[in-house]
Formats: C-alpha cells, sequence, structure tokens
C-alpha cells in the first residue's frame, strides 16, 4: 500500500482524529495531531476530493440481494450520476459508500469500498470516521427542527467533537452552499422556517462544514421547484472544484446538465457508464439506449 | 290531494313507530349527556366539598409550622409538604433517568419482539396495586431495618417507572429515522446522535411523561404505609435516611385525629394536594402542546 494509502487508513482509524487534518495529504506527511489545524487551514480549497472505487458490491436486505455485484469508479473533482427506474438499486448503492446502509436493520454489505485505496469495510476501520469523509444529502430536507440555521450547520461540528473556530466554519459552509447572503442576518431563527430550497442547501452546508471529501446525493432536487433545483445544480458545479460528488437521479435532464459522468443502473447491476454527454447520444447498451430515450421507467 | 299524493304523504310522514323511534333517539340523547354530566359534576363536587372544607385551614401557619404536640391547637403540615418534596425529588432521580434509557432502548436498539415485551412487562408493572408495591419494598428494605426515606422514595419510583417509560417509548419512536440518519450521516456516534438530536426533539414529550409521574406520585399513600409513615422525630426533615412523612399520610393521620382542628388541617392538606396535581396536570399538557410535533417540526408556511 502507498504512503497515501497509509494515509487514508490512520485518518479513517484514527479515533482522536478530532485533532488531525485530513488535508496533510501529502505523500510523506503522517497525520498530525495539531491544535492550530483549523486556523491554519485556508478557506475553501483545504478539503482534497477523493475517488471511490466500488469493487464486486453487493448488498442485502434480510436474504433479498438488492446489488448483484457493480464494480464502477468515482473520479475525484467530478460529478458522477446515478441514474435508472425506481428500484434499480441506486439509493442502496450510495448508502453503501458511506455505510449508512447497514443502519437498516437485516441490512448487510459485501465487497469492497474504495477510498482512494483504502476499504471503507475493513474491520479495522471506523465507520465514524468514513462519514466524516464522506458526506450524504438527502432526498427530503432534514434540517434537526429543534436548532436555529447557525446550529443545524454547526452541528456536524458539535457531533464529531469540533468546536473551534464555529463562526468561521459556519460562515465558510454557508458561503460553499450559496446560502450565506440570504441567511445571514438570520442566523438565529429556526432551521426549518427556511424554504424547502433554502433547507436543501442548509442541508448541504451542513455535510460541507465536517469538510467531507465526497458527498453523495439522494436525488436531492425531487422535492424542489425548478429555481431551487437550478440553484443546487450551480452549487453542484462550484462544488466539484474541491469535492468528489455522486448524485442519485430520476431526472435525466438533471444528469445532463451536471454530470461529468453517468452510469446507468438496472435490476441491481450496472448496465453502463460513460462520459455523460455519451450515455445520453450514443450509448453502447441498448438497455441504456431505451431508458434514455424514454421507453421505460 | 290526489290519492296518489295522500299515499305518499302518509308513506313518508309515518306512524306511531316513527313517533316511538323520535323519542327513543331524544331518550338516549338525554341519557348520553346526563352521564357526560354527572363526571364533571362529580369532580366539581369532589373539588367543591374540598375546597369549602378546606379553605377555612388554609392559613400561614399551616405551611410554616409543623404538627404541634398532642391536645394543642394550631400547627401546621410544613414537615409533610417538605417530606412530600424530598421522597418526590428522590423518587424522581431513581425513575425518570432509567425511564428514558429504557425508552432509548426501545427505539435504537431493540427488536420489534423484544420492545413489545418491554411495553407489556411495563404496562403490567403500571397495574400492580400500590400497596403491593408497599409491601414489596417493605419486605426488601425495611424487615430487619428501619423505615426510611430511601425505602419510600424507592417504593414511589417503581411506581413512576412504567408512566415515564411508556411516555419516553411513544414520544421517543416518533422522532424520524430522518433526522437519526441525517445525524449518522454527518458522522457522529449512535450515543453522540441520540443525546444531541433525538432526545432534544422528544424533549417536551419526556418532561410531559415525567411530569405526569410527578404527579402520580405526589399523592400516593400506600406505597408509603409501610415504608415512610412512622415519623420519630417532628418538625422539618430532609434526612431521607429516617422515615419521612408526606401530604398523603398525613392526611391519612390526622383525618383520625381527635381534635377538629385536625381534621379541618386534613381538608386542608387535601386541598393542597388536589392543587398541586391539577397545577402539575394542567402544566404537563400545556408544556406537551407547546413542544408538539406539529409547532416546532414541519416548515413554516411562506
Amino acid at each position: 500500500m502507498t504512503a497515501d494509502g497509509h494515509t487514508d487508513r490512520a485518518a479513517l482509524t484514527s479515533e482522536q482524529d478530532r485533532k488531525t487534518t485530513l488535508s496533510a495529504d501529502l505523500p510523506t506527511a503522517q497525520p498530525a495531531p495539531s491544535a492550530t489545524a483549523p486556523a491554519e487551514r485556508p478557506s475553501a480549497t483545504a478539503t482534497q476530493a477523493r475517488s471511490v472505487s466500488l469493487r464486486e458490491l453487493r448488498a442485502f436486505y434480510g436474504r433479498e440481494e438488492q446489488l448483484k455485484g457493480i464494480d464502477l469508479e468515482f473520479e475525484a473533482n467530478q460529478v458522477t450520476a446515478i441514474i435508472g427506474p425506481s428500484g434499480c438499486g441506486k439509493s442502496t448503492m450510495i448508502r453503501c459508500i458511506n455505510r449508512m446502509h447497514e443502519e437498516i436493520p437485516g441490512a448487510r454489505a459485501e465487497g469492497r469500498v474504495l477510498l482512494d485505496g483504502t476499504d471503507v469495510y475493513d474491520p479495522s476501520v471506523d465507520v465514524v470516521a468514513v462519514r466524516r469523509m464522506i458526506g450524504m444529502v438527502f432526498q427530503k430536507a432534514n434540517p434537526f427542527p429543534t436548532m436555529s440555521i447557525f446550529d443545524n450547520v454547526a452541528s456536524g461540528l458539535r457531533l464529531t467533537g469540533r468546536r473551534r473556530d464555529l463562526d468561521l466554519r459556519v460562515e465558510q459552509a454557508l458561503r460553499g452552499a450559496g446560502l450565506w447572503d440570504e441567511v445571514s442576518s438570520r442566523l438565529s431563527e429556526p432551521g426549518v422556517s427556511l424554504s424547502g430550497g433554502q433547507q436543501q442547501r442548509l442541508c448541504i452546508a451542513r455535510s460541507l462544514a465536517v469538510e467531507p471529501e465526497v458527498i453523495l446525493m439522494d436525488e436531492p432536487c425531487s422535492a424542489l421547484d425548478p429555481i431551487a433545483t437550478l440553484k443546487i445544480e450551480e452549487l453542484i458545479d462550484q462544488l466539484k472544484q474541491q469535492i468528489t460528488i455522486v448524485i442519485v437521479t430520476h431526472n435525466m435532464q438533471q444528469a445532463a446538465r451536471v454530470a461529468d459522468r453517468t452510469a446507468f443502473m438496472l435490476g441491481g447491476e450496472l448496465v453502463e457508464v460513460g462520459p455523460t454527454g455519451r450515455i445520453f447520444t450514443n450509448p453502447n447498451d441498448p438497455r441504456t439506449e431505451e431508458y434514455v430515450t424514454g421507453k421505460f421507467g | 290531494m290526489s290519492p296518489r299524493e295522500t299515499a305518499s304523504l302518509a308513506a313518508l310522514t309515518g306512524d306511531a313507530r316513527l313517533r316511538r323511534r323520535r323519542m327513543l333517539n331524544h331518550g338516549m340523547e338525554a341519557l348520553a349527556t346526563l352521564a357526560a354530566l354527572a363526571a364533571v359534576a362529580v369532580l366539581a363536587l369532589v373539588i367543591g366539598s374540598v375546597l369549602l372544607k378546606g379553605i377555612g385551614a388554609i392559613n400561614l401557619d399551616f405551611f410554616i409550622h409543623s404538627e404541634v404536640p398532642f391536645g394543642q391547637t394550631g400547627g401546621g403540615i410544613a414537615n409533610a409538604i417538605v417530606g412530600t418534596v424530598v421522597l418526590v425529588a428522590l423518587a424522581s432521580l431513581m425513575a425518570i433517568p432509567v425511564g428514558i434509557l429504557i425508552g432509548i432502548h426501545t427505539s435504537e436498539f431493540a427488536r420489534p419482539r423484544t420492545s413489545a415485551a418491554v411495553r407489556f412487562a411495563l404496562d403490567i408493572l403500571n397495574g400492580v396495586p400500590t400497596i403491593v408495591t408497599g409491601i414489596f419494598i417493605f419486605g426488601l428494605l425495611v424487615v430487619g431495618n428501619q423505615q426510611s426515606g430511601w425505602a419510600g422514595a424507592t417504593a414511589l419510583a417503581i411506581v413512576m417507572l412504567p408512566i415515564v417509560a411508556r411516555a419516553a417509548q411513544e414520544v421517543l419512536t416518533l422522532v424520524p429515522s430522518t433526522l437519526k440518519e441525517g445525524a449518522l450521516a454527518l458522522g457522529a456516534t449512535r450515543w453522540r446522535s441520540v443525546v444531541r438530536i433525538v432526545l432534544p426533539t422528544a424533549a417536551g414529550g419526556l418532561i410531559t411523561g415525567a411530569l405526569l409521574a410527578v404527579a402520580r406520585v405526589a399523592g400516593e399513600t400506600a406505597p408509603l404505609l409501610f415504608t415512610s409513615s412512622i415519623i420519630s422525630t417532628t418538625g422539618v426533615s430532609t434526612n431521607p435516611g429516617h422515615a419521612l412523612t408526606s401530604i398523603p399520610v398525613r392526611i391519612f393521620e390526622l383525618t383520625e385525629g381527635y381534635s377538629s382542628n385536625e381534621r379541618a388541617q386534613a381538608w386542608a392538606a387535601a386541598l393542597l394536594l388536589i392543587v398541586a396535581v391539577l397545577a402539575l396536570n394542567l402544566l404537563a399538557r400545556w408544556l406537551y402542546r407547546r413542544a408538539s410535533p406539529a409547532s416546532s417540526m414541519g416548515t413554516r408556511v411562506r
């Protein structure tokens, strides 16, 4: 394993990683516990996006096999869209990436999910550390109802024990989510007092605050109006410069607008993956062609 | 009218049978209304008579002084008030954390079968006559020992536990799983997400459950009869090492008192108890409505 892999594993397995700077990714650097690390970190360019590889990923709900062996690469600093009809396993797949799938009673996954070479399912890996590096935005915005806007964005930091420079980090996260101008004057208002689109951007800010390297989005715009959707798509375009993004969407136009690469899934299997343009105009697999031309799904 | 019109009118307006049916309907409605009124009337009677008979003995002395030696007039129930507060406080310290933990167990960790079994056990425990609980603790803590506030508080805690635990179970399972998912996906440990996200979201319901449990045991006599009723020292005491008197037990004693002064104090103590329990119940309801899902969760309409 490369020195980079060693660094990753140490970051993933460290339980004291509240002081570990995840941005110390230089091949020879060991994660250095440093109390001043957050203050040294320059603003948006601190996180280094990582690539994710799925190797023979299978997922089960009880006995039922939902994912039947997926091999897929998500490139760093790119947006990859997952499209496919309902029930094809898109959401299950991304939940396997940040190990949320196993939170469902009776659910389990097999295979490997490599984050820059380290398998997140390795027994020595701390699942909590995985989720700090791989964030998730859900289909329906779920801001914490008892918290203000500020506290919502800071919640990820407080829940993971990082309490320094909260004001600064909350502002950065809100700017990163394109929400700062709209809420900077009312940070103490309840998070649930925002509109639907704003709540979803609040959830994105909440995820950004913990400085993940990958963000998984599970149909983030399906409950939003077109204008809110557009704002989030613009956001995705900016975020990919720092973060790897995987977005599940049932909206093919959205995939076409937003994604660098697109993967088509059907019945728990990966049918085809490639540059978005090619998938939509010149797919290799006839099933892909049928789906993107609207013949089913 | 034509024959046809006459026939149709007769068919529609009916006969004796219709009149009987109408009378029956009105009769049933009257009966049901009377029953509802009776319920309200009984409550009014109870509160009214306690109020009338007790208000006379309510004065400052009543609250400040403890009982006076046999034969004298005056005095009050200060020691009983303090005793009740201490006993209920200790019982709450024992029952409320355990009850909330049971709720967490049900909502976070238990399988459906386990949580159903726990619910069943709690419901049975809730139905155990409080005198049985009293005797149980008597046998456990008092026999071979002496009565004490600890024993009394433990008995009260057992009565409180099912109320707090069932309320906690209900309210914690109502917290949407999307919130728990959101917390976990941020990289929070299970425990932190429960303490920081789930518990605060359910706080209204938890407080309500706790208040209702307190209201219930504040007036319980049977658990204390054998565990904390034989008082060795008069005067206010906060030491649970020996038996502490309490308002319900004091009412019991005062009712059998020799002087009318004592009996009047019994009514006054009963009045105090009813007012306190009523206030706690109203407070619990008000808090629950304030913190209910309809008001705190969900987006405001803009």
